[in-house]
């Protein structure tokens, strides 16, 4: 195969494979919470429900004063990685040309040394991440093997997204090809593991507002 | 599969909804609730990490709940519940855990860590691995009607210790009374003067009340064990002791476990709505205050604090009223480092105090509250669970710290204009 033919085959059809495995799978994990569902609570409830799960949503995303106290290193990388994907993934020019080929929608990208600075702090965010994760007696109690899997999987798009930008490693084609490959990989491995958190941490944030507001008590 | 590892995994099956499967899918492995778990901080060993504690409900619902779960297991890839996995989960369940929900509070992806152990040990208990102390308690509970042993004549007994006292009528099963006092059994045996704050109170207030003699005790071992079934037996007896008096409201006592039981998991434990409404004693005294039914001749001058009981204020929602109340009553009442809310557990509810196995674990897990006090330097700390106090009281006593431990309503009753 060459580099072109690589190019072209994840472009294509592992392109289609892997987006195909992503939304059936995340679908699936989704009906299989909701299916469950909730049997009616029969208390007298002291408060509501919506707003406290709503708040509870947004609220989550800020640590308390306490829990940031005693894990502050956590709680920084986490935000610097999470932010660091969101910009890299959503306002790198090329990638919003994406999403307008296959959803139609555009917006606005950021300057590119901007996204370039921002790769490159994720990149060391995730790597000072696996360092507390292995170092950290709690972190290195709960690890397994998916938590270090998923932790590779959302690295390599970041790095290869770097090399292929910069020309680094391999030649361009094929550094592109196995960037879009990895980002495949993370797509696929997306349904199966931890990675669900992005859409089911919404619904456990309300769920566990409305458990507690039901009780007068915004968690 | 043993006959207990089918209980437990049947019992967990029964557990498992909607909540429980979006917080299982969203658990990133953080580790941020082993630091809001005391059991975590005071001992710093990673096992007693909040959710590490749900491990066996987690593979349950890994293997039956998620379609690649189950494609997993039969491919025999899946981690099955065994009996030594349920054996070396148990002094985490029970031990290193009071169920006071602070970890619920803090995981960033918003899983009510709680709310799984809670559920876990349904299967626990079903298939028989819960602490023999806790065992004890709820088969009192069951078989004599308290986890203490206590029956009706001993409550008697201080029931006409307390008339003597105050010189005033305690009544017993009046019908068509407005409210029924329950009562827990520590109150009973250790910390009768709580009565004799109610008769106080309710005189002064003309409140309309009664004890039950079928159905006085508040105090939940069943749902403490986590069994739902025993739960249910336990409440009914207040259901049905609250019916034959034809109450409007059943009063839960200080005591934590007894209110949360009782006002929240009762309605849904026994599969319908109760005839009457479930107030907490703290609830009830705030509106007499704000009726001016509930006035105060003097207060304490002395600088005291006040320990939030976990049941009562973080997942009871009674956080304003005993703070009214206090300021009621004290002049220099100042606030510990994460009150309210946030507050962290005198170490043993749950269960926790009826389990002697626990007792190491309790005493080490008291550090956070003894460094809490240690910040404010007190001499008094006022409280609204019995079993709170108890247990802080063994705690101080153990740390040679010279703090008294009072109860709110009696503190309240002490002061009546």
């Amino acid at each position: 195969m060459t580099s072109v033919e690589f190019l072209a085959w994840v472009r294509g059809p592992m392109f289609q494979i892997a987006v195909a495995i992503f939304v059936v799978g995340v679908v699936i994990r989704l009906i299989e919470i909701f299916a469950l569902g909730r049997k009616a609570d029969l208390s007298k409830p002291r408060g509501g429900e919506t707003m406290p799960g709503i708040k509870t949503i947004v609220r989550r995303s800020i640590p308390d004063p306490g829990t940031f106290k005693r894990s502050p290193f956590t709680i920084v990388l986490g935000y610097l990685f999470h932010i660091g994907l969101f910009i890299t993934i959503l306002f790198f020019v090329p990638h919003i040309e994406l999403f307008h080929d296959v959803l139609g929608l555009q917006w606005p990208g950021l300057p590119t040394p901007l996204v370039d600075a921002v790769a490159i702090i994720s990149i060391f965010a995730m790597l000072a991440i696996l360092a507390n994760r292995l170092r950290n007696p709690v972190l290195r109690f709960l690890s397994n093997g998916e938590d270090y899997l998923v932790w590779a999987a959302t690295l390599l798009p970041l790095v290869t997204g770097y090399f292929a930008f910069h020309r680094m490693l391999f030649p361009y084609q094929t550094m592109l090809g196995l960037h879009i490959l990895s980002v495949e990989i993370l797509l696929i491995l997306f349904p199966f593991t931890k990675l669900m958190h992005f859409f089911t941490s919404f619904i456990a944030r309300w769920y566990n507002g409305a458990a507690f507001g039901r009780r007068g008590v915004q968690s | 599969m043993s006959s207990s590892e089918d209980r437990a995994v049947n019992a967990f099956r029964e557990q498992i909804d909607g909540p429980i499967a979006s917080y299982l899918s969203s658990c990133v492995h953080c580790g941020l609730c082993a630091h809001a778990c005391l059991f975590y901080t005071e001992t710093e060993d990673p096992r007693y990490t909040p959710i590490n504690k749900v491990e066996p409900l987690r593979r349950v619902w890994k293997s039956e709940y998620t379609f690649f779960g189950k494609l997993a297991s039969m491919l025999g890839l899946a981690k099955k519940v065994t009996d030594d996995l349920l054996k070396e989960w148990e002094p985490l369940i029970y031990d290193a855990c009071t169920l006071c929900g602070r970890c619920s509070m803090v995981c960033p992806v918003g899983n009510d860590i709680s709310y799984m152990i809670r559920k876990t040990r349904e299967g626990m208990v079903a298939a028989g691995y819960a602490p023999d102390g806790l065992k004890g308690a709820t088969q009192r509970a069951v078989t004599i009607g308290s986890p203490m042993g206590v029956k009706f004549p001993a409550l008697q007994v201080q029931i006409h210790n307390v008339e003597k006292e105050t010189g005033l009528r305690v009544p017993v099963d009046v019908h068509g009374a407005d409210y029924m006092a329950l009562l827990s059994s520590m109150e009973i045996m250790n910390f009768p003067e709580y009565i004799g704050a109610l008769v106080k109170i309710f005189d002064k207030a003309g409140v309309s009340w009664t004890l039950c003699s079928e159905a006085f005790e508040a105090t939940n071992s069943g749902m403490q064990i986590g069994s739902s079934d025993l739960e249910g037996e336990l409440l009914q007896r207040v259901v049905d002791g609250a019916e034959s008096l034809g109450v409007k409201y059943v009063i839960s006592p200080e005591c934590g476990h007894a209110y949360y039981a009782l006002r929240w998991e009762g309605p849904n434990v026994l599969g319908k709505k109760y005839p009457f409404q479930v107030i907490h004693i703290l609830e009830l005294l705030d509106q007499l205050r704000l009726k001016g039914k509930l006035k105060v001749e003097d207060k304490v001058d002395e600088k005291l604090t006040f320990h939030d009981p976990c049941q009562i204020v973080r997942k009871g929602g009674v956080v304003e009223e005993p703070r009214s109340l206090l300021s009621l009553v004290a002049s220099d009442f100042v606030e510990m480092e994460d009150a309210g809310v946030m507050n962290w557990c005198c170490g043993a509810g749950g269960g926790v105090s009826a389990n002697e196995r626990a007792q190491p674990l309790k005493l080490a897990a008291f550090k956070r509250k003894k460094s809490q006090l240690e910040a404010l330097g007190v001499g008094t700390m006022v409280t609204a669970c019995a079993n709170c106090r108890i247990n802080m009281e063994e705690g101080l006593e153990e740390n040679n710290m010279q703090i008294e431990v009072i109860g709110l309503t009696e503190t309240l009753a002490d002061h009546l204009a």
